[in-house]
């Protein structure tokens, strides 16, 4: 067993294949759980209960639901181009999977399944491929609510993604690498989270998350699935497990916003002060658990987003990206350049 | 634009240069507000004509009404608007009333302004929440029925029933309001203000909600008359016209109450008039249950009503606009014909209107803004 684990097949093959399967299995559970505490939260927000019925105050829901979707009829209508239905649920899903390959959770070769040094790059590129899934779902639907959604998607997805980019430019110019467990890293030899380098940083936060929000799909920006006017948007047509891809493949794409959010921002698995030794009591909380407990506080936000907006319209949703965070993001990223260029020492 | 054609869409020679888009909306939509359809042709997300399809939902209730004695149409007519039921009864009743010359107890009318006004708010307070929620705002939704509720739960106190309530008798009322009635609605009215802070807190100064409703569907006065338009959407454009105040019925005369009016007739406009509305309702409820003259609440009126040949057209001030009863006697003891004018179906007309040349999500934001309800439209 020791010669598997410490050769190359084990270094290569078997531990990676261990880690994504947590990872996988991880991650759904995250979702069940981010599932059950979105619908609590939003009830309690809403003077309601929420689930009550399964299991201690509706905990077993998430996982009804997930039997009922198994258990429900897989309907393909029947102008829908065949293939192509089936496979864009899995277009969408697997990148959102993918992804979670090269973030770290925690310090250490042990949290990551691979720590690539374009880490960062290699993300937005797969992750930037789920777009394709929408697309390829609202079309092949060939109705007309799902075509709606999937213009409205495509359309949307790709101008955040612009804005998005020049929002992460900044880190990668402070840090001078592209690899996640590096960018950590910087944090921790600067003894500062980079959301608090204000304004560049702070600045680049917010872009960052707000141009999140609008990628994976969620109120305020969430045009694409917009149900009170294109009905389930490009999922209308989609039932059962196929539907139940959707929405994994959403959520677990909110968690990888706010990984990198926490990741790039937010000091990732550092305790707060990381160079402050008087606070080095914090160390007996692990790594792991930093990092998960400021995804869930982004996640969470998602959720009081949901509770607390109404929701934009296209073209204000374009404008905005367009006319605001893109020349936004610019003139950061310009900002930046300036700062580091002049900085003495850094 | 009737002629139906099937496209098969793998024979279709054009799609990719196809300029509009056919799309059908409704009767089974998240936002029609009932069963109205909506033919809507867009180019992109760009609205360039709309056609509305009613009659989902026709009952023949002016025709059932012509076959029930004058007692027996008010239920009837509870489910044409069932949204305000009351507003619908009290139409009809005065109409019958002006029909025998019937003074009615001083009693009788200060209740029926004060269960009217109670209906106004729970009629915008419905508006509110589900125009809130097409326009994505979903906690307000939840917030508003916990208001409407309350207002429910009095009238059941007072006639057994929540949304058909059949509350007023040819007369006066089938009975005294009921012990502790005026006390849980003076408490409601207290507190209700601040209700109607908390939803201006999450909506009047959201700039999503000001993006989303200023300048969208905007209407000049002069339009607005034109196309027959009436309550909140005409007050939002700045005509000031109440029927409560241009026409007075009851005993509205005697309370003191604003006619809130908009300015520049954007939906915007037309939100803000019906959460003003619904503060000078709390206020004339509250001077209803102050002013409320002891004595009988049921005029003496014969058990066989048999009004003299005629005819009347009586309308009030409902929730939604000018509701009109157009009611004739031909000295029997049924209608010869009741007439319902109802505020939705004017008002719908000028959807088309609004929503040419504006995009996809704002023709939701606009049904919300026009407050239909389609049980009124196909009766």
């Amino acid at each position: 067993m020791e010669n598997i684990l410490s050769g190359w097949v084990g270094a290569l093959v078997v531990i990676p294949l261990i880690k994504i399967a947590i990872i996988v299995v991880g991650i759904t559970l995250i979702v069940l759980a981010m599932n059950w505490i979105e619908r609590k939260a939003i009830a309690h927000m809403q003077i309601r209960l929420g689930p009550m019925r399964v299991g201690w105050h509706g905990l077993l829901q998430p996982v009804a639901d997930a039997i009922k979707f198994l258990l429900k009829e897989d309907v393909i209508p029947e102008r829908a181009d065949r293939w192509v239905f089936i496979l864009a649920p899995a277009v969408a899903l697997i990148p959102a999977f993918i992804v979670y390959s090269v973030i770290p959770f925690g310090p250490g070769k042990t949290f990551i399944v691979t720590d690539i040094n374009i880490g960062i790059l290699f993300l937005i590129a797969v992750s930037s491929v789920g777009i394709l899934g929408i697309v390829l779902g609202g079309w092949a639907s060939n109705s007309k609510y799902p075509l709606l959604g999937a213009l409205r998607s495509s359309a949307q997805m790709i101008s955040y993604e612009v804005a998005m980019g020049f929002a992460i430019i900044p880190v990668l110019m402070a840090v001078q690498s592209l690899s996640l467990v590096r960018i950590v890293e910087a944090q921790k030899e600067l003894g500062w989270w980079f959301v608090f380098l204000a304004p560049v940083g702070t600045l680049s936060f917010f872009l960052y998350f707000f141009c999140g929000v609008a990628e994976t799909n969620r109120l305020p920006f969430d045009l694409p699935e917009a149900e009170t006017e294109l009905v389930a948007g490009f999922h209308t047509e989609y039932s059962g497990f196929r539907f139940s891809l959707w929405v994994l493949a959403e959520y677990a794409n909110m968690i990888t916003v706010s990984s990198l959010a926490t990741l790039m921002f937010w000091g990732g698995w550092l305790r707060p002060f990381p160079n402050v030794s008087a606070l080095s009591f914090l160390d007996v909380i692990p790594g792991l658990v930093w990092f998960l407990l400021k995804m869930s506080a982004f996640l969470f936000l998602y959720i009081w987003f949901r509770a607390t907006f109404p929701r934009f319209r296209f073209d204000q949703l374009m404008r905005l990206g367009w006319k605001v965070f893109l020349p936004l993001g610019i003139v950061n990223t310009m900002a930046a350049g300036v700062i580091l260029l002049y900085w003495p020492g850094k | 634009m009737q002629e139906e054609t099937v496209i098969h869409y793998g024979e279709h020679p054009t799609v990719m240069d196809a300029k509009e888009l056919t799309l059908n909306m409704g009767p089974q939509h998240p936002s029609t507000h009932g069963v109205l359809r909506v033919k809507l042709k867009i180019d992109g997300e760009r609205v360039t004509d709309l056609e509305c399809v009613i009659g989902y939902l026709h009952r023949g209730v002016e025709k059932l009404c012509e076959n029930e004695t004058y007692i027996m149409v008010p239920p009837h007519l509870d489910r044409t608007d069932y949204i305000a039921a009351v507003s619908n009864g009290l139409g009809y009743v005065e109409a019958v009333e002006k029909l025998l010359s019937l003074e009615i107890p001083r009693r009788a009318d200060y209740a029926r302004v004060m269960l009217t006004e109670f209906n106004r708010i729970a009629s915008h307070l419905l508006w509110l929440a589900t125009h809130a929620l097409d326009l994505g705002a979903m906690t307000v939704f939840l917030y508003a029925f916990r208001e409407r509720e309350e207002i429910l739960k009095l009238f059941e106190m007072h006639c057994g029933a929540r949304l058909t309530t059949h509350m007023f008798r040819i007369g006066g009322l089938h009975a005294d309001l009921p012990a502790g009635l005026l006390k849980k609605a003076r408490e409601f009215c207290g507190s209700f203000e601040k209700k109607i802070d908390d939803y201006e807190g999450l909506l009047t100064e959201n700039r999503i909600w000001i993006q989303r409703t200023k300048g969208v569907g905007v209407i000049s006065g002069a339009a607005a008359i034109d196309i027959g338009l009436t309550g909140p959407p005409l007050r939002g454009s700045g005509v000031g016209w109440d029927i409560r105040r241009a026409l007075p019925y009851s005993v509205y005369p005697e309370f003191k109450f604003e006619i809130p009016t908009g300015s520049s007739g954007d939906t915007y406009d037309r939100y803000k008039v019906r959460m003003q509305e619904m503060r000078q309702s709390n206020r004339i409820i509250l001077q209803a249950i102050d002013g409320l003259p002891e004595g009988p609440t049921m005029a003496k009126v014969a058990k066989v009503i048999k009004p003299p040949v005629g005819e009347v057209y009586h309308s009030i001030e409902a929730p939604k606009g000018e509701l009109g009863y157009y009611v004739v006697s031909d000295g029997t003891t049924k209608p010869y014909r009741v007439r319902i004018r109802p505020p939705s179906f004017v008002n719908l007309q000028a959807l088309r209107q609004l929503a040419i040349g504006h995009l996809l999500a704002d023709v939701v934001a606009l049904i919300g803004t026009l407050d239909i309800v389609l049980g009124e439209i196909d009766r």
